[in-house]
């Protein structure tokens, strides 16, 4: 673990930093372009072979913090350390050890996706063969072996970010930055990254992803850190962040979402305060200290009495999306409006639990 | 330091082919900017060379400055590639390996040198086939050519800041050519200098491509043209490269490095 091909030399990377060094150390971290300010102090820690994921919302600062590790950018103050290694002092040693997906594919559309491959394989100092070895793996392993010598110009979008991906890794980096790596790739295109990436987790690699799909962090994530209009709001494990939220909420969907602002006043005396998801047209009520089944008699009978037609009334789990909607007032994504996470938030937990278990057994 | 001198030469290397790849697969490309000279060759040869008076062959005045032009124009490539790259985020991606820094601008402009070998061979053929003759010997032409090529090198050096500094592809391509318009216009390219009004004499005899072109009509013709200095066109050409390509290469590796 932690061995670096350097132009055919073999460097034990992680010999020099104390074992106890976290992988990723950013402290005070702040930028701003112009009257945005972008970051306005950030510090977290990433600590060898996990994966933090770093959660928020539309400009929240997520993209400025990632190009700051890339050593793509230089922040306002604030320090930033890979494996021990200052990135700002020296940005060439830190990109030995990082491969960077950003935000959008950056491969080259009129190379083959080998060409591409192999090319940054090289530039990483890699020799010519070990280049083409490498390439030839990671196309395996990426299952682009078919597609590996058409121009990329004819990929898919997904085939396109697995390229991506994969050029991020050719240089078998001991940090993986991810920015947002699986935006636009649909479902089963998507858990296969996941698996790829817990993969990589249980050899060793660590990763720093930033999402929008709370889900996402959820299956991938040991730690969240939920960033928002340039600060950290709240951190934790997913548990810990749903824990906060305050046990179980009672969901209420009327039909006509107009009748959402009474339903919440209707509400507001039961057990937490009421919040509205304007997205889904939902409210929810957490159930705090008391007994959610007698919350949810309270609910149903207050609103027939009310006479508000419901279009679904349940008691349920906090999601991490609810997590979010209390934490900022808004939901995550802003945007598209797209359902994808909150649709598979229901995908059968016991899944995830073993991907999970998996990866410390392996990691073990 | 060794290792990063053969860092620079290889990183430089796998981004040249990268270029060469890329340009080989776009065809239309080089085509295109081949149709431009082409027509500049048809236009002067037989539109306005009837009027223009050298005192010899005008084909033998033309084509030398056509070539210098097209040497030139290449370097434009140079500006819209890189920016396209940097708006793709191919930059990006190369900032953030630990390659040697500048092999991404001398990769791109290696390219560029390879692309002009092309494009002055492709103009040497049509211009042989309007009536253009070398008339000074087979080690003269070579030289001609190599000025041409080490000229159209040094001003890809400020393409490439060019293409650093604009925001899009299309400005980086009206950038290129809002410099390269007046310098080769205002210069001994297509017509003879005593043409022009002294005003414009005194900045057309005294700018590099000038320079350059009538290095290379003299390293071309010999004494079939008169009142040309030989050894000072050239070392003027050659110190204007020199020049050039310090101060571009400098002001475009120190943007590219600067993290925004
Ligand atoms: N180069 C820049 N110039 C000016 N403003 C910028 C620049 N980059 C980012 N910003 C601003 O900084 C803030 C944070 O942007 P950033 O891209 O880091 O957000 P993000 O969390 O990655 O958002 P998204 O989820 O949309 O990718 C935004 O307000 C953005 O407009
Ligand atoms: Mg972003």
């Amino acid at each position: 673990m932690g061995f670096v091909n350097y132009r055919g030399r073999v460097i034990i990377v992680n010999s020099s930093p104390a074992p106890g060094t976290p992988m990723i150390e950013v402290s005070g971290i702040t930028k701003a372009f112009g009257s945005t300010k972008a970051l306005t102090g950030v510090s977290l820690t990433v600590e060898r072979g996990t994966v933090l994921g770093l959660l928020g919302p539309n400009g929240a600062g997520k993209t400025t913090l990632v190009r700051i590790l890339a050593t793509l950018m230089h922040p306002d103050s604030g320090t930033a350390r890979i494996n021990g290694i200052d990135v700002l002092a020296e940005p060439q040693r830190a990109r030995g050890l990082i491969g960077l997906a950003g935000q959008y594919a950056a491969v080259d559309e009129l190379l083959t996706g080998r060409e591409n491959l192999e090319m940054v394989g090289r530039l990483y100092g890699l020799s010519r063969t070990d280049s083409a070895a490498r390439a030839n793996e990671t196309l395996e392993r990426l299952t682009l072996t078919e597609a590996a010598d058409r121009p990329v110009k004819t990929y898919s979008g997904g085939m396109r970010r697995r390229l991506d991906l994969g050029a991020s890794l050719v240089g078998r980096p001991i940090v993986l930055i991810l920015d947002e790596p699986t935006t636009g790739l649909d479902p089963r295109t998507r858990s296969e990254l996941w698996q790829f990436i817990t993969d990589l987790v249980a050899q060793g690699t660590t990763v720093l992803l930033t999402t929008q799909y709370l889900e996402e962090a959820d299956v991938l994530a040991d730690r969240i850190v939920v960033l928002d209009r340039g600060g950290i709001i709240a951190e934790g494990t997913a548990d810990e962040l749903k824990a906060k939220q305050g046990g179980d909420v009672v969901d209420v969907k009327p039909v006509d979402p107009d009748n959402i602002p009474r339903i919440a006043e209707l509400l507001s005396d039961i057990a937490g305060q009421p919040q509205i998801d304007v997205r889904t047209g939902r409210v929810l009520v957490p159930v705090g200290d008391l007994r959610g089944v007698d919350v949810l008699t309270t609910v149903a009978r207050m609103i027939s009495d009310s006479g508000i037609e419901l279009d679904d009334l349940a008691i349920r789990r906090p999601s991490l999306d609810d997590v979010f909607l209390a934490l900022t007032g808004h939901a995550a994504e802003q945007t598209d409006g797209g359902t994808g996470a909150t649709d598979e938030e229901t995908a059968p937990s016991t899944k995830r639990a073993s991907r999970r278990s998996k990866r410390t057994e392996r990691a073990a | 330091m060794s290792t990063g001198i053969s860092r620079m030469v290889t990183d430089s290397i796998v981004v040249t082919k990268r270029n060469l790849i890329r340009m080989r697969r776009l065809p239309e490309a080089i085509f295109f900017n081949s149709v431009q000279p082409v027509m500049f060759v048809l236009l002067f040869r037989y539109v306005f060379g009837g009027a223009i008076n050298t005192g010899g062959e005008y084909v033998n005045f033309l084509i030398p400055g056509i070539l210098v032009q097209t040497s030139l124009f290449g370097g434009a490539g140079t500006a819209i590639g890189l920016n396209e790259d940097m708006g793709k985020g191919i930059i990006d991606r190369f900032r953030s390996l630990p390659m040697a820094r500048s092999a991404v601008l001398t990769g791109r402009i290696l390219a560029d040198v390879a692309r002009n070998v092309f494009v002055v061979l492709l103009m040497l053929a049509v211009g042989t086939a309007v009536g253009f003759r070398f008339n000074n010997g087979f080690f003269p032409a070579i030289a001609a050519i190599a000025v041409l090529l080490l000229f159209g090198m040094a001003f890809s050096w400020m393409f490439a800041l060019v293409g650093l500094s604009v925001k899009t592809a299309e400005s980086a391509q009206i950038a290129s050519f809002l410099p390269v318009f007046p310098l080769t216009f205002a210069a001994s390219t297509f017509v003879p200098l005593d043409s022009m009004p002294g005003w414009l004499q005194v900045f057309a005899r005294n700018q590099p491509v000038s320079h350059a072109v009538n290095a290379v009509r003299k390293l071309t013709q010999g004494s079939a043209v008169q009142g040309i200095n030989l050894a000072a066109e050239v070392w003027l050409t050659l110190a204007w490269s020199g020049g050039i390509t310090i101060v571009f290469a400098t002001l475009a590796i120190r943007k590219y490095r600067k993290v925004d």
